[in-house]
């Protein structure tokens, strides 16, 4: 069958363009993260003007429902969102990847009791879950880092519990097994090297859910609490402007979707070139 | 029948089990975490006196499996218990809430549907063309884009610039059909809008996996026209998929729904949850909690049985 | 020449490729290929994977998979050029003059529709009979394949009949519209040998009654030689040889035709079994699912040091599940297993690491059986470092020692398994076996993934392994072919029992126990006429019972 065979991997050396703008912007938005306060041309308290001011040469973005700088809020806000969304994300991946690997290799008890757990979080939706705990929870960030990278996890948990099941059920695994390799090597000689690509793209998507999930939540007043400034909490701050047709809600929501699309087109990216797991030449 | 039958009660078993542990979840999550209910409602300057006799009235001090299945008594019988907030009967204020929410979903889940198979089907017809790459192009930014993005950016378009359309839904009762459908034309949109690239994506990928099967083949060397092939040999294989892919999102549809109550000031049952849950009104907040949960238990299973009837090895076993 | 059906001139096929880390290129799929066939003619095409064989069986219909495309050349059926037509006139002749038999007709059916349904659709489509004639035919045609039940059959989902009756419908759905050619695409490949005979049967009378012509593609020297009027061999998409097939199997004038005919011929003489064997299978049973599904039911067997034991059955035997038992894998429930005089562990975690070092394992499909993201050197250094410490230089030292005894050399040891063949793959899981210094080897259908040529050099490298290393094998396998050529002795199984047990000479002497004669007469042999024998063969011993 040399024809079905043929092309399984595409290998790209050229990084197309679709992916070289979100890395751009992936880039950019992450040094502003870091370098809020350098970048930032006002303090992130600081009432400088009045009240939802239009944009000019000193205000580039005007200003928000209390006179202050948007640009500056906008760009501390940066700083905020990226950092909570991207510890939980880092906590959801190690959480979700190690009970996934650990129930794939293990199997047995383990594995049911996960999955059934994982199964049973996994039946309400998240929102409404984090909307319950919320409620007697008090919202700072360690909650919301807590609330967020448990609830994500579970997401990551049946990914990689899937594609670790799939390749420790190849014969090279069981090779590994009959040798009398320990657990550790076949988790990660055997098994990690092999599952870090769609793991990696993953990624990507889960931290854009991170930031999606802390905006909707800070929007619905019940994310990050002010004095802190972040995107979707500014959304909060400045609707009620919309209706004097005061476009300065729009500009943090905007941004939210712009760091989104530029993560997903990065993902994407990684994920299509992903060699498949035999490695190419035809299977035959 | 007889194998089909008995999956589908065993589906609607395990429905039940599931709503019944989301229960003690919710329950739990409200209860047990490490807050206290009387604590939050009175704020931190309460005096001991006051937090001993809130404790004694919500009866905080009787042990948490009485307090459940005291209130799973309540929700079995159709009380969800008071607000602590309002003093007010939950069901009661919750039930024409609910009616609004679904009848906001209902009609964005009428256009959303129809619009999400067409868009699939184009798709993978025409797959790797401009036309596919221009819908997953459109699909991958409203993904990206938070719903209040969408939701204001409409009001600003469509309310405040042109003036078409209220920026705030009002409705209430005895409202004229047109007048309400008028009221749900912007948030009904954006639900719309929401949940139309996932279902149009997941659509896509089903029906190419069937078109890459075998039997396509075989249908393509029997001369058939790309038509025929469709109507004969994918669409009945691709049913099921496709209504699995309806179901999972209808279930996504109703976790959108919240934040889009917000935006358009809706008086529906996300935003009573949130108004609650930003005032720790404990009864609300799980009464709230418990239906949405369980209407996207349902529609997982309505997508679950829909499979299983789909499964021709299970309608017509050996 | 008036009965000329199908005229291929100088047909040359391209497809796009993307070998891995480097940009897609322009591959040439088949090469300057030219043949005729005459109506009422059977032609066998027969060659390795990659020869091209089933790109040039679909040229007819005007159909490339997998995006590939003609290039040059002309493809004339019934007198009209095939690339000169407009899509439509291709529809048009799809399912009337040319119909298609699929390898796996499992998957080949709509698993939502009627068998009978998808049988008649090509007569209705091109209006070659109304719904009742073409099910008249079909009923028909049902009952001379031999399908049971032919009157109701065709109300039947593809799921509900086996897979040799669903080759069979297959058959019938491209005889149904009366074509003039039918393509035949490896229609017993995926049967088991028993039942793969029926089927070859019921197709070649199949043939012989309608007159129709046919293209019979195969990898199976021995099963063309049963079906076709003439034989073209295929290599890298390019003709070797064609002739009618006596010439070609009695003839053949190219080396590579020569090597084909002669694949089987291995010389190995057969040992005598030992007063100790070095393992021994005591009553072993065995199950899945908790111990409801039985797939091995008491069976014993012993193999001796620097011998092979054959294991031979078909698929459902339990010779797999053999193999899990013994090694640990899947723990007997009952009897035992002994190694050396000593009794083994049944559970793999409870096993000495000596112990699982001198029991080998090589896989059928060694793509799997390697790590893609280890290279070879990683692959057969482990054990070596595993069971022995071997570390740096020592260890590659080794590691070339091992591939220079695989007859693979040194310059592999930096290479991806990717970057392999199938043949390579598998000679280096033989040197990572070897690598453990085991006293045995089992082997589970460690050749049937490959080229029979491919093959033949697996089975003689293994031979001579055994020579030098004084290893014993427990080879597993469907194929009584190469029991033949390497075993010492056999054991036989179905349905999770040993039926017959005992050095070679003795389990291919008669007489025979009814499944061994069954097995034993249904392996295709390179002789013309050997179907009809063996069909009228097993029709006396029915009617003898």
């Amino acid at each position: 069958m040399s024809v079905s065979a043929a092309p399984l991997v595409k290998a790209r050396r050229r990084i197309p363009i679709g992916a070289a703008i979100g890395l751009f912007f992936t880039g950019l938005f992450l040094s502003t993260a870091i370098f809020a306060p350098l970048i930032a041309p006002h303090p992130l308290g600081e009432i400088v003007g009045d009240v939802w001011m239009p944009m000019s040469a000193k205000f580039p973005l005007g200003t928000d429902n209390l006179g202050r700088d948007l640009l500056s809020r906008m760009i501390y806000g940066t700083r905020t969102t990226i950092f909570i969304a991207a510890v939980a994300t880092a906590l959801s991946f190690t959480l979700g990847s190690i009970l996934g690997f650990t129930a794939a290799v293990v199997g047995g008890w383990f594995d049911m009791t996960m999955s059934r757990c994982v199964d049973l979080l996994m039946s309400i939706p998240t929102l409404i879950f984090a909307l319950v705990v919320l409620s007697v929870l008090p919202s700072n960030l360690v909650t919301l880092i807590l609330l967020m990278g448990t609830l994500d996890s579970t997401r990551v948990y049946r990914l990689s519990r899937a594609v670790a099941a799939d390749i420790n059920a190849m014969d090279f695994v069981e090779a590994a097994k009959l040798r009398g390799e320990g657990r550790a090597w076949i988790i990660f000689r055997e098994i990690l090297p092999n599952a870090l690509s769609p793991l990696v793209s993953e990624l990507g998507l889960r931290f854009i859910f991170a930031v999606l999930f802390l905006s909707a939540l800070s929007f619905l007043g019940l994310g990050v609490q002010p004095p802190q400034a972040d995107w979707g909490g500014m959304v909060k701050d400045n609707k009620d402007g919309i209706v004097f047709g005061i476009s300065a809600a729009l500009m943090p929501a905007a941004v939210i979707g712009a760091l989104a699309i530029s993560v997903n087109l990065v993902a994407d990216w990684i994920l299509n070139r992903t060699t498949d797991l035999k490695g190419g030449r035809g299977n035959g | 029948m007889s194998p089909i039958v008995r999956l589908i009660v065993q589906r609607i078993a395990l429905g039940v089990l599931l709503l019944f542990l989301v229960s003690i979840l919710i329950f739990a999550g409200t209860q047990i975490l490490p807050g206290d209910v009387a604590q939050a409602i009175l704020g931190q300057q309460a005096t001991p006196e006051a937090l001993a006799n809130l404790r004694a009235e919500l009866g905080l001090n009787d042990p948490a499996y009485f307090r459940y299945f005291r209130w799973l008594g309540g929700v079995l019988t159709g009380d969800l218990g008071t607000s602590l907030t309002t003093g007010q009967e939950v069901t009661a204020t919750l039930l024409p809430r609910l009616w609004n929410t679904l009848f906001l979903s209902f009609w964005a889940a009428i256009v959303a549907v129809p619009l999400a198979i067409v868009l699939g089907l184009i798709s993978a017809r025409y797959r790797n063309g401009w036309v596919d790459k221009l819908i997953s192009g459109l699909a991958l930014t409203s993904t990206s884009l938070p719903e209040f993005f969408v939701g204001y950016l409409l009001i600003y378009l469509c309310a405040v610039k042109l003036q078409w359309f209220s920026s705030i839904s009002t409705v209430y009762d005895g409202m004229p059909f047109l007048d309400r459908m008028k009221a749900i034309a912007l948030p009904a949109t954006v639900l719309t809008l929401v949940v139309l690239a996932h279902m149009m994506r997941m659509t896509r990928a089903a029906i190419l996996n069937v078109m890459q099967s075998a039997y396509i083949e075989t249908a393509e060397l029997k001369g058939l026209r790309p038509i025929e092939i469709i109507r004969r040999h994918a669409f009945p294989n691709a049913i099921a998929p496709v209504i699995n892919v309806v179901m999972l999102n209808l279930a996504y549809l109703i976790v959108g729904v919240v934040v889009i109550e917000v935006i358009f000031v809706y008086p529906g049952m996300g935003q009573y949850l949130v108004d609650h849950v930003s005032k720790r009104d404990v009864p609300v907040v799980q009464a709230v909690g418990l239906i949405f949960a369980a209407v996207y238990i349902g529609l997982n299973i309505v997508a679950d049985i829909a499979a299983i009837v789909a499964n021709p090895r299970l309608r017509h076993p050996k | 020449m008036a009965d000329t059906l199908l005229d291929i001139r100088n047909l040359r096929i391209e497809a796009t490729v993307y070998p891995p880390g480097e940009p897609p290129r322009t591959a040439t799929i088949v090469d300057d290929v030219s043949l005729t066939l005459e109506k009422g003619r059977v032609l066998g095409l027969i060659g390795e994977s990659g020869a091209g064989k089933s790109t040039i069986g679909l040229s007819p219909m005007g159909y490339g998979r997998g995006g590939v495309r003609i290039t040059g050349g002309e493809v004339i059926l019934n007198g009209r050029n095939i690339l000169q037509q407009s899509k439509n006139g291709i529809r048009k002749l799809r399912g009337r003059e040319v119909c298609y038999v699929a390898q796996s007709a499992a998957a080949a059916f709509n698993p939502a529709q009627r068998l009978m349904d998808q049988v008649v659709e090509s007569s209705l489509k091109h209006g070659v009979a109304n719904r009742a004639e073409a099910e008249k035919r079909a009923i028909a045609l049902f009952k001379k394949l031999s399908l049971p039940n032919p009157e109701n059959i065709g109300r039947r989902y593809p799921h509900q009949v086996s897979g040799g009756q669903l080759q069979r419908v297959m058959t019938v759905m491209a005889l149904c519209p009366e074509p003039d050619l039918i393509i035949f695409d490896e229609p017993t490949t995926a049967l088991d040998v028993t039942t793969q005979i029926d089927v070859l049967a019921a197709i070649k009378d199949a043939i012989r009654d309608t007159g129709v012509a046919a293209l019979y593609i195969t990898h199976d020297l021995a099963v063309v030689t049963q079906v076709a009027d003439d034989i073209m061999v295929l290599r890298h998409g390019k003709m070797v040889e064609k002739g009618t097939t006596f010439e070609i199997i009695k003839q053949p004038k190219q080396p590579y035709t020569q090597a084909l005919v002669s694949v089987h011929h291995i010389e190995h003489e057969e040992k005598q079994p030992t007063p100790k064997p070095i393992l021994s299978v005591k009553k072993v049973t065995a199950a899945y699912g908790n111990g409801i599904i039985k797939v091995l039911k008491d069976v014993t067997v012993d193999i001796h040091p620097s011998q092979t034991l054959a294991v031979v059955g078909e698929s459902g035997s339990g010779k797999s599940t053999l193999a899990r038992a013994i090694t640990g894998l899947l723990p007997p429930q009952q009897g035992e297993i002994i190694f050396e005089g000593r009794k083994l562990s049944s559970r793999l975690a409870d096993r000495s690491k000596d112990d699982l070092r001198q029991l080998q394992m090589i896989y059928q499909m060694a793509d799997v059986a390697m790590n893609p993201r280890h290279t070879v050197g990683t692959i057969i250094g482990r054990p070596l470092t595993f069971y022995f410490g071997l570390r740096g230089a020592e260890r590659d030292k080794r590691v070339k020692e091992l591939l220079e005894e695989i007859e693979m050399g040194a310059g592999f040891i930096h290479r991806y398994p990717a970057e392999l063949s199938g043949g390579q793959k598998q000679r280096v899981c033989i040197a990572r076996a070897l690598a453990a210094k085991p006293k045995l080897i089992i082997c589970d259908e460690v050749t049937s993934a490959l080229d029979p040529l491919v093959a033949n050099g697996i089975l003689k490298l293994l031979l001579n392994l055994q020579k030098m290393e004084q290893v014993a094998y427990l080879f597993i396998t469907h194929d009584l072919a190469t029991v033949k050529s390497i075993a010492d002795s056999i054991a036989v199984m179905y349905r999770g029992e040993l039926v017959r047990y005992g050095s070679k000479s003795q389990v291919l002497t008669p007489p025979f126990d009814d499944y061994t004669d069954l097995l034993l007469s249904s392996v295709p042999e390179m002789e013309i006429g050997w179907l009809e024998t063996a069909i009228a063969g097993r029709k006396m011993a029915s009617a003898g019972n």
